[in-house]
């Protein structure tokens, strides 16, 4: 050994030997951070362009644009009777106000296509407007008023991105830079986005009825897989004995989580829906399907959490005589609570992106109305925006976007929150 | 390194020895029998008789008979692993956690057979209180920390009386004077040497009747050894103390009688004077003068 030593390097080369690998070494470590480095700027690049993209397209969802017209409450359409019964007044048709206002504004289009080209140009969603209107204050009924109605969502396109970006053609950009020159034409913040449901109408679709199907989903997902999870996490961790068994839970646990999310819609769909006879649609099943999707990440989180608790503390406790159960709950839990909470968010987090199961349990359904309960047809955020990004119209690419980023913050507000768990629970024990 | 090199070149002396019937007197080295007095006529805390120790398969305690007595300091010495610190473990049953531990023979408290089935494990080790080699308080307030053993163990009827254990313990520990005005600060948040002395006071704080220490200076400097070592003189006076140690030094201060194992047998007990001074087994001679350990 000592031969082969001085027959590579001789003694008084020793510096310059070291010297020559301390350069070489100085290499390797500078074109290692380098790497990293790069690795790094290339993944904030592309965080960069997808967070651009979608604020680019999707900012302008949260304005829409309005046509001023000089409507008529006209007691004939509204109230023939006089009576100012309120169903009567819910029921009229207001459509016909908004025509009579359009055909007033424009004398000049005398033949049913164009006029059918007029009446486009509001959306259907003024009708809704003028009825909350009239039903807010009758005195209304046979007055004449300036108003600011929904545009159609081709006109909202048109107004916001331009000729390119619009089906409206011909005598309809006439119409419009009339409208322009009357100053009847605003953007105003999009209120609708927020409050309503989905629809067909572009102008009127909202994220509202996602949102609250998500929430339902999630408060299920949260209050069943949490305890479970915790649950299953502690018992194998501290009480199960060590046997074949428990080996063999263990490994399926392992490979649940690296199940594709698809399977478990499968599941929900054949045990839950099928079996059970549970609604189709609703929160309770999607809660469920994630419930099961979301159990092996926290198990794994909650028992890498309890593992990492020194085992001073647990001898410690033993040592005074408390039992195993003491020792747990009083001391091993609380220490291992911040990453319990962790691991739940982080599988919350991707319960809430998650849509492939969703769509095998029917919650990919076209659902108008905001569910009110867990067992009423609902979607949640990101199959709504599966939903939309599946749509035609143009109008509906900036309102994927959006929703986007709603579902985005919805995750680092969850992000936030579980940081914010973590510093609070987090005790030093060294 | 060293003390494994210094072993091996001792038990190849042993072994060679060995083969030479003539050049040494075999009693002398061979750990057939305990020498010195292990066993004790009266005021005793705790009788071990015939504790065999396995680790799945390996022997790791071998035929060991022992008595503590009462208000005695005990201190096991010997060489790294050779079994001082599993034997101490099996006096409140901390081996039960480890599946693959088993103990056969009999080990007393008073006279009660602490591996009998029906033997509480909780309360054994109420009476059998233990102080670890690294300070291990819990991440709690000091205050938290002492009055957790009274707490689960329902001995106190309110805060008051709480309030006078944990007052009791501490002073007893001699750790009052440093720690009363702030009682709600993390025990984990104190020095190593205080750290060790609050864990003594928890462990105090349900007035056991043994303590087991398992080598509780290790992990301090020689300041806070000197104090804790002259607490165990102390605590003598109520509690029965058992303490596993490798400074010699310290067994030679704190102790009245000393135990000496070697590869799992209990090669000699006896007064500690009389083990430092005039060791009868040629390994204790061995241990104690330095030639390995």
């Amino acid at each position: 050994m000592t031969d082969r030593i001085k027959a590579t390097v001789k003694r008084g080369q020793v510096r310059e030997a070291i010297e020559q690998s301390l350069i070489r070494r100085r290499k390797r470590n500078r074109r290692f951070r380098m790497l990293g480095l790069g690795a790094v700027i290339l993944g904030m690049l592309f965080l960069g362009m997808m967070f651009s993209s979608i604020i680019s397209k999707g900012y302008s969802a949260f304005v829409r644009t309005d046509i001023q017209l000089e409507i008529y409450f006209d007691p004939e359409v509204i109230d023939p009777q006089g009576a100012r019964n309120p169903d009567v007044l819910a029921s009229a048709t207001y459509g016909k106000l908004v025509k009579a206002a359009l055909r007033k504004a424009y004398p000049e289009v005398k033949k049913r296509k164009g006029k059918r080209k007029l009446y486009r140009l509001v959306s259907t969603g003024a009708i809704q407007q003028l009825r909350d209107l009239v039903l807010s204050d009758p005195a209304i009924i046979g007055t004449r008023k300036k108003l600011w109605l929904i545009a159609d969502d081709d006109v909202d396109q048109y107004y916001k991105h331009g000729e390119n970006q619009s089906r409206l053609k011909g005598r309809q950009l006439a119409w419009m830079a009339q409208l322009r020159a009357k100053d009847a034409l605003k953007t105003s913040f999009n209120t609708n986005f927020f409050t309503a449901g989905d629809s067909r109408e572009p102008e009127l679709a909202g994220i509202r009825g996602a949102v609250v199907g998500s929430f339902f989903v999630i408060l299920i997902t949260l209050g069943l897989s949490l305890p479970l999870g915790v649950a299953a996490a502690i018992y194998l961790e501290e009480f199960s004995p060590r046997n074949r068994w428990t080996d063999f839970v263990e490994i399926n646990i392992n490979n649940l989580a690296a199940v594709p999310s698809i399977v478990f819609g499968l599941l929900g769909l054949a045990v839950y829906i099928n079996f059970f006879e549970l609604p189709r649609s609703a929160p309770l099943v999607g809660g469920l399907v994630l419930t099961l999707m979301t159990l092996p990440t926290i198990i794994i989180a909650s028992r890498a959490a309890l593992k990492s608790v020194p085992p001073s503390i647990r001898e410690a406790a033993l040592g005074m005589g408390a039992s195993k159960m003491q020792m747990v709950f009083h001391h091993v839990l609380p220490l291992a609570m911040p990453g319990m909470l962790t691991g739940t968010i982080i599988g919350l987090a991707q319960a809430l992106g998650e849509t492939a199961p969703l769509l095998m349990i029917g919650m990919v359904a076209f659902i108008v109305d905001i569910p009110s309960s867990i067992l009423d047809p609902a979607t949640v955020l990101p199959v709504q925006i599966y939903l939309w990004a599946d749509s035609p119209e143009r109008a509906f690419t900036e309102k994927t976007s959006a929703a986007i980023m709603v579902l985005l913050a919805f995750l680092v507000l969850m992000n936030l929150f579980a940081i914010w768990l973590r510093r609070k629970f987090e005790r030093r024990w060294d | 390194m060293l003390a494994v090199d210094q072993r091996e070149a001792f038990m190849s002396v042993v072994e060679t020895r060995v083969g030479e019937p003539d050049s040494m007197k075999m009693d002398e080295l061979s750990i057939e029998n305990t020498i010195g007095k292990p066993l004790l006529e009266k005021k005793i805390s705790m009788h071990c008789r015939e504790v065999d120790v396995f680790y799945g398969d390996k022997q790791a305690i071998f035929d060991v008979s022992l008595d503590i007595g009462k208000n005695e300091v005990l201190a096991m010495i010997g060489p790294s692993g050779c079994g001082k610190s599993t034997f101490l473990r099996c006096l409140n049953r901390m081996n039960d956690t480890i599946s693959s531990c088993k103990i056969t023979g009999s080990i007393r408290l008073d006279g009660e057979d602490i591996y009998d089935p029906k033997v509480d494990v909780e309360l054994l080790r109420a009476r059998v209180g233990m102080v670890f080699q690294k300070p291990n308080p819990f991440p709690k307030s000091i205050y938290e920390n002492i009055a957790y053993g009274p707490r689960i163990h329902g001995l106190t009827r309110d805060k008051t009386e709480l309030d006078e254990i944990v007052e009791t313990s501490l002073v007893r520990a001699g750790l009052w004077k440093e720690v009363k005005d702030r009682l709600d600060d993390v025990g984990t948040g104190l020095s190593g040497g205080q750290q060790q002395r609050l864990c003594i006071a928890r462990a105090i704080a349900i007035n056991p009747e043994v303590i087991l220490m398992d080598e509780p200076c290790s992990a301090l400097d020689p300041i806070a050894t000197a104090i804790v070592e002259e607490l165990i003189d102390e605590l003598r006076q109520r509690y029965t103390i058992v303490i596993v140690t490798h400074s010699m030094q310290q067994a030679a201060r704190v102790s009245q009688r000393t135990a000496y194992f070697h590869l799992g047998k209990l090669v000699e007990v006896d007064k500690t004077d009389r083990i430092f001074t005039n060791p009868s087994h040629g390994l204790t001679e061995a241990y104690i003068t330095g030639r390995f350990g």
